[in-house]
């Protein structure tokens, strides 16, 4: 077979950050080639490397032989790339057909009629995917899976001849993941070549003739699905080798008062459900992790906790219902969430955001709870004056913990601290919550799709899976009981 | 078709205007006459706007390059007032030209900045060159489109219903519907296989064209070219307000926003200084409560 996509020593730094470093592979017509890695792995950028939308600092992309590397975006696409976006954002103020139809049109400024055959062309891709009944609906008007399904019928207009796809099946529901894949399958017997983006290899197995993993920018293992889930590396990667668990002894005991309890849970951004009849409760003094890979819901279900985003069954905390609460006066009650983003005040110093968590309380309790994080971050003390923004990763991440701890919280929830960290900064950021964890009763609920970092400290897990609690134990089980479902 | 009413009502309201100078004064056709050509301006702006996404926050730098040019060569050279208004439109396609291209390679709010600064810069120019412009009081042309009211007014009125038919058909085509998609969303556009900046080009250029040509043409009609009616940030800001009352993504709705604004001010002008503020409150209502304006508002009532 030869091979139509090839791509060789792909490497793109974003200033000292190596995104993706020396990627290679190459998909055959005919063939459906599955990009998994966790999230900051690099596989999107590989995506928009291709795509032209970011421009590689080195190595080649062929396209049936014709070096693509450079291009600017709209020339890939003409010389036979198609990527299906995984947000749809389609054209509000036409019709389904009419979004079909701006995909069939050729770029030309003097065009001012459309071909006769373009309209027809269109309704036989509409009814290709499954949307001939709504062609003259606008696409607000459209449930969730078929504002992907339009997504797709305008990959499919453009007839590329390799089709990247970015995370086909977020947010659907089963039946219509076997629509998607069926859709997608007749690519490949078309003789497209299909690179398939996705976070773990169980989703797209089923689909894939191959798979391609990858970790902090490189390749890490390729062979068949099965191959692939077995791999040594690829284990490490996502579940770590051997998981310690160090669940203190008492949280054996059941006997704890309840502090917080998540009752038939449910959100809706839209059209998609990101959290669907989930059940969770915390208590006290109870640490506690919520693994689940990228989309699976984790801040979504922090948010709702936080009274960030509208929901539908009940929250309660300390027995009472928080509905009706404002954000604010749900933090001061004691849930205090250290968002993924940080979101730390870049120009402040150090010891600037760590006042304004304290400015609550008066001078001395400040001063009390000051001296006691720096115990605990010692590294924060040192850079005291420096702007947040000059602090590595790690160190922000440690700033915006201590900066929550700073306001006392009853709860913490810790969304994904170790996002985009090194592996030697999560030691550290370990090590920190190790000391927090034993020599403190405060009570933690950590979101973590690295399942390394999110076993060690916890008396109790539960998976988040598409919007869906699938798992909940004490973290010794995981392994066992949970650990293939995850990869 | 939404498409097909639009232009039926458009063409009514044109004709019932056609006939309005057999049944009233001067004051009235003068005023009208000043809002026809203000529409035009609407309407281009919108083009760039409502369909290719970009906010031109000096939407006079156009009108005032192609009334200046024009202004300037009748007045010294004393070309055919037709020459002047074809140099006047040139001119301002060439300088919108040097404008937008590294203007559109920006990204986010600078392409609104730049042109927020090259309206300034013109302004400037035209006042530190006052031997030869006029500076801020202004040309005096020897030449007028017409000394009568009613063929000013006829003048304007079909320009401005040529005007919008082109831009609106433009909107309305293929190419309306790719500039479009590069407006809201350029990455997909581009993997669409669509260059957007082509695109974006030359929605600019023919935003620029109709400014041009209505400015040159609105300084025949006024025998004057001055700072303050073409060039001045306040111009601008009033052809942004008319173009979002009437109805972005609409063309048409830029139009009725722009008489409604002329006519206001006007029937206010007995409060004095107060109109202003009047016909600005007015605005900023409609914006606050009926963010898609009059035809968007409209539009949605009957979907």
């Amino acid at each position: 077979m030869t091979a139509l996509l090839e791509v060789a020593g792909l490497t793109k730094r974003f200033g000292g950050l190596v995104a993706v470093k020396e990627m290679g592979f190459s998909i055959a017509a005919g063939e459906i080639l599955g990009l998994i890695g966790p999230n900051g792995s690099g596989k999107s950028t590989v995506m928009k490397l291709i795509m032209g939308i970011e421009r590689p600092n080195a190595g080649s992309v062929r396209l049936d032989g014709v070096e693509v590397a450079g291009w600017p975006t709209h020339r890939i696409a003409r010389q036979g790339v198609g990527l299906v976006f995984q947000h749809s954002r389609p054209l509000h103020r036409q019709t389904v057909l009419e979004n079909i139809k701006l995909a069939l049109l050729p770029d030309s400024l003097t065009r001012l009629f459309a071909d006769r055959h373009i309209d027809a062309r269109a309704r036989e891709i509409a009814a290709r995917v499954s949307l001939g009944g709504v062609v003259d609906r606008l696409p607000a008007t459209l449930p969730f899976a078929d504002l992907r399904r339009l997504e797709l019928a305008r990959a499919i207009a453009r007839n590329p001849r390799v089709v990247l796809v970015d995370e086909p099946f977020a947010g659907l529901t089963k039946h219509e993941v076997a629509d998607f894949s069926a859709l997608i399958a007749s690519f490949r017997a078309e003789g497209h070549a299909v690179l398939l983006v996705d976070h773990n290899v169980k989703g797209v197995a089923a689909l894939v003739d191959r798979v391609l993993a990858m970790y902090l920018g490189e390749p890490i293992a390729e062979g068949s699905a099965e191959e692939v889930m077995r791999n040594e590396t690829v284990r490490r990667v996502y579940l770590g080798g051997a998981i310690e668990t160090a669940a203190r002894p008492e949280a054996a005991a059941t006997g704890r008062a309840r502090l917080l309890s998540v009752e038939n849970l449910g959100v809706l951004y839209g059209k998609a459900q990101a959290l669907d009849g989930v059940e969770l409760h915390v208590g006290e003094g109870e640490f506690v992790s919520v693994v689940g890979l990228n989309g699976a819901g984790k801040t979504t279900l922090f948010n709702a906790i936080s009274g960030l985003v509208p929901h539908t069954g009940t929250v309660s905390w300390r027995g009472e219902t928080l509905a009706g609460r404002t954000p604010a006066a749900i933090a001061r009650g004691g849930i205090v969430q250290c968002p993924e983003s940080r979101e730390l005040f870049g120009d402040m110093s150090v010891r600037e955001n760590l006042d304004l968590g304290g400015q609550h309380f008066t001078r001395e309790e400040s001063a009390k709870q000051l001296e006691w994080l720096f115990e605990l971050f010692p590294i924060l003390q040192s850079r005291g004056s420096q702007a947040a923004r000059t602090l590595s990763g790690g160190e922000q991440q440690m700033l915006a913990i201590a900066r929550a701890l700073m306001m006392r919280p009853k709860l913490l929830i810790l969304d994904e601290p170790t996002l985009g960290l090194a592996p030697v900064i999560l030691e550290q950021l370990s090590r920190a919550l190790e000391r927090l964890r034993q020599t403190t009763d405060i009570t933690v609920l950590l979101g973590e799709q690295n399942v390394i970092f999110a076993l060690p400290h916890a008396d109790r897990v539960y998976v988040l899976e598409h919007a869906r609690i699938v798992w909940e134990g004490p973290p010794g089980k995981f392994a066992e009981e949970a650990g293939a479902a995850y990869l | 078709m939404r498409t097909g009413r639009m232009a039926i009502a458009a063409l009514i309201v044109l004709a019932a205007l056609a006939l309005l100078p057999f049944g009233s004064g001067e004051y009235v056709l003068g005023l009208l006459t000043l809002a026809f050509y203000f529409a035009v301006f609407a309407m281009s702006w919108d083009l760039l706007f409502g369909f290719a996404g970009e906010v031109n926050f000096g939407p006079s730098f156009l009108t005032g390059i192609g009334a200046y040019a024009a202004g300037l060569l009748n007045h010294y050279a004393h070309w055919p007032i037709w020459a002047c208004v074809a140099v006047g439109a040139v001119a301002a396609v060439v300088a919108g030209v040097v404008l937008a291209i590294p203007a559109l390679k920006l990204r986010g709010p600078y392409f609104g900045l730049v042109t927020l600064v090259a309206v300034l810069m013109l302004q400037n120019i035209i006042t530190l060159f006052a031997g030869i412009t006029g500076g801020e009081i202004g040309l005096d042309l020897p030449d007028v489109l017409s000394i009568d009211g009613a063929t000013n007014y006829w003048i304007a009125l079909a320009f401005m219903g040529i005007s919008g038919a082109v831009l609106f058909g433009l909107s309305r085509s293929a190419a309306g519907l790719i500039l479009q998609a590069a407006g809201q969303d350029a990455i997909q556009a581009a993997a669409l296989g669509f260059n957007v900046a082509k695109h974006k080009l030359a929605a600019f250029c023919v935003s620029a064209l109709f400014s041009g040509l209505s400015g040159a043409m609105l300084v025949f009609y006024m025998g004057t070219v001055s700072v303050g009616t073409v060039v001045d940030i306040a111009v601008g800001v009033q052809v942004i307000i008319a173009a979002v009352l009437g109805g972005r993504r609409t063309i048409l709705g830029a139009a009725i926003g722009a008489v409604f604004l002329i006519v206001a001010g006007e029937i206010l002008r007995p409060l004095g200084q107060l109109s202003t503020f009047v016909v600005s409150g007015v605005a900023l209502a409609v914006i606050l409560f009926f963010p898609g304006g009059f035809l968007g508002s409209f539009g949605r009532r009957r979907a």
